[in-house]
């Protein structure tokens, strides 16, 4: 269990904020550039002394360590390589300082693909490959924790989507928690076990990603992109109709045939706008998932047009924003069973490890 | 006319030419020596430090550049003088006598260089990102580990330029060290001092020409080699 609590004032700014997260797995502080994350990693790692500050890590205090003795690992959002190093020697300087830990030079290097870098001057890198070095000297000083500060932010979206993949690799392999601060929905979703949703330096709410997703009591649920999270494990391949079949829990979700092998960890996003909910079944339809729901809460967006529904699956929580007048016409309200349907074609599918 | 042709190339130097030569090559390598590692915890402190009197401390740095060198001079006299507060504990405590001696001239030099020096360690350390000390701390390195492998490094052409530059500089200090340290030739008589001298005697000039190109050379490849080393370059 990660613990952190934090009051700090400084130039007008006053932040309030605290968290609590399950560990290992990736904690993500999530919210508008300007809301306090950052600032809430410089005290995580010790370089920013709040005016009040608890930390504890796995019921070991902390906040009293100075950075240099903290074990926190830090991969700023500018990478903050070392110019006048080699990336091998960048590599090494945490290494040397931080003891032998888990993750072997050779593993490090390897899994962020960065063997044919170790020569080179920073200078010489692109901004994917600088973050891969930054995030690999961070791993190899063996953290206890490890802090990423948007470091795909300075990245275009190629670069992003080429890293992205390494993060996740990251996570499966790692055994200890890794603090994510970003303002991009679509890292967090593929990233994050716990979301901590920051906004003007508080801390709106905290919890599990899936159940933080679905709820319609957040800003989350008003966002255009807004949208559950299921996770799962390919079940078996139908190469005949080209599907592929996800097990979440109790449910079955059908997605356009992937490479993942049966047994393979996957987390699904479903867009909430791309739910269409029905009080019986429907027949003669080309949506292929139909899954059996019930309605935990129902809110109406700021204009009052469209209505945020909080759904229960077997298998996890989705969010469907349908119109207003559906949500009449059906008498949506907490506890009515009802059947999601979701288009195949709508999943996007991540692979968890 | 007369003067042009009694400068000739400046070799072979008479032993007394020699003498102020390599005297002032001495004084300067001290002057240099024992001031970089203070000018370097000024330069730090200056740089990096927030501490009440950090104005003063500034202040006190850049006096010899303002003060007229003679006035420093006569300051050094006052204070490091047989007379004075710290020159009578020297000599009393140690036997060590600065006024009028060689080790006096390198103590003029260090003073009037010792601006020069700081100025430009601290413009280097300035130039190094605080941002990359901090990700070296994250990493376990402690104040001394990020000093050395951190900001040294970063910083190290601006404090070899600031080497070359007070090496250079304290060749050429008159005012101060004729002050403090007198004119006696073989002892305190630098390079500069012995034109002045040369200048002074009649039928003087092709000395002092000869010393004055030597002056020339080791200035000008001074600047050079400055420059060189200057962080702009080699970034």
């Amino acid at each position: 269990m990660l613990r952190v609590s934090l009051e700090h004032r400084f130039a007008g700014v006053s932040l309030t904020m605290a968290f609590e997260a399950p560990t290992p797995g990736v904690i993500a502080l999530f919210g508008p550039s300007g809301a306090g994350k950052t600032s809430l990693m410089n005290a995580m790692a010790g370089l920013l002394r709040p005016h009040r500050f608890r930390m504890e890590l796995d019921g070991v205090p902390l906040e009293r360590r100075r950075p240099e003795y903290r074990g926190v690992g830090y991969v700023f959002q500018d990478g903050r390589l070392f110019p006048h190093m080699s990336v091998r020697d960048n590599l090494r300087y945490g290494l040397r300082r931080g003891g032998a830990g888990p993750v072997k030079f050779d593993d490090a290097v390897a899994l962020l693909g960065i063997g044919a870098l170790l020569g080179r001057r920073p200078r010489h890198l692109s901004g994917g490959e600088r973050q891969r070095v930054a995030i690999g000297r961070a791993l190899l000083s063996n953290p206890r924790l490890l802090l990423m500060d948007e470091p795909l932010s300075a990245l275009d979206q190629a670069r992003r989507d080429e890293i992205l993949p390494y993060l996740a690799r990251l996570r499966s392999v790692l055994s200890i928690p890794i603090v994510y601060a970003s303002h991009s929905l679509d890292e967090v979703t593929r990233l994050a076990d716990t979301l901590v949703l920051i906004e003007a330096g508080r801390v709106v709410a905290a919890g599990p990603l899936t159940e933080m997703t679905a709820r319609v009591d957040l800003p989350l649920a008003l966002r255009e992109d807004a949208g559950g999270v299921l996770r799962g494990v390919v079940n078996s391949h139908l190469p005949e109709r080209g599907l592929t079949a996800i097990s979440c829990g109790a449910d079955f979700v059908w997605v356009p045939q992937i490479t993942a092998p049966p047994g393979t960890g996957v987390r699904l996003r479903v867009p909430a706008r791309e739910v269409i909910l029905a009080v019986e079944s429907p027949r003669g339809i080309s949506v292929t998932n139909i899954l059996q729901a019930h309605v935990v809460a129902v809110a109406e967006d700021a204009a009052g047009h469209a209505a945020l529904v909080s759904l229960e699956l077997g298998g996890g929580a989705l969010l469907a924003r349908v119109t207003r007048d559906a949500a009449e016409r059906l008498r949506l309200a907490p506890g009515r069973p009802v059947l999601a349907l979701i288009k195949a074609m709508s999943v996007d599918w991540h692979q968890e490890d | 006319m007369g003067f042009y042709r009694t400068v000739t190339w400046p070799w072979p130097l008479s032993g007394d030419e020699q003498e102020a030569v390599y005297l002032s090559l001495r004084v300067a390598a001290r002057a240099v020596g024992f001031g970089l590692p203070l000018a370097m915890i000024v330069a730090l402190l200056l740089a990096r430090g927030r501490f009440p009197g950090r104005f003063l401390l500034n202040a006190l740095v850049h006096l010899p550049l303002m003060l007229p060198p003679v006035v420093t001079g006569w300051l050094l006299l006052l204070v490091f003088g047989v007379e004075g507060p710290v020159g009578a504990w020297l000599a009393a405590r140690f036997g060590v006598h600065l006024a009028f001696t060689e080790s006096g001239a390198a103590l003029a030099c260090g003073v009037m260089i010792f601006p020069l020096m700081v100025r430009a360690i601290r413009l280097s350390v300035e130039a190094v990102d605080p941002r990359l000390e901090q990700a070296a701390r994250t990493l376990g390195a402690h104040w001394v580990d990020r000093f050395l492998t951190i900001t040294l490094p970063l910083a190290g052409p601006g404090v070899l330029a600031a080497v070359v530059m007070g090496y250079t500089a304290s060749l050429g200090e008159f005012g101060a060290v004729i002050t403090f340290a007198a004119n006696i030739p073989g002892q305190t008589q630098t390079l500069p001092l012995a034109i002045f001298s040369a200048l002074e005697t009649q039928g003087g000039e092709a000395v002092a020409g000869r010393l004055a190109l030597v002056s020339v050379f080791l200035a000008v490849g001074g600047l050079v080699l400055a420059e060189f080393l200057s962080p702009r370059r080699l970034k």
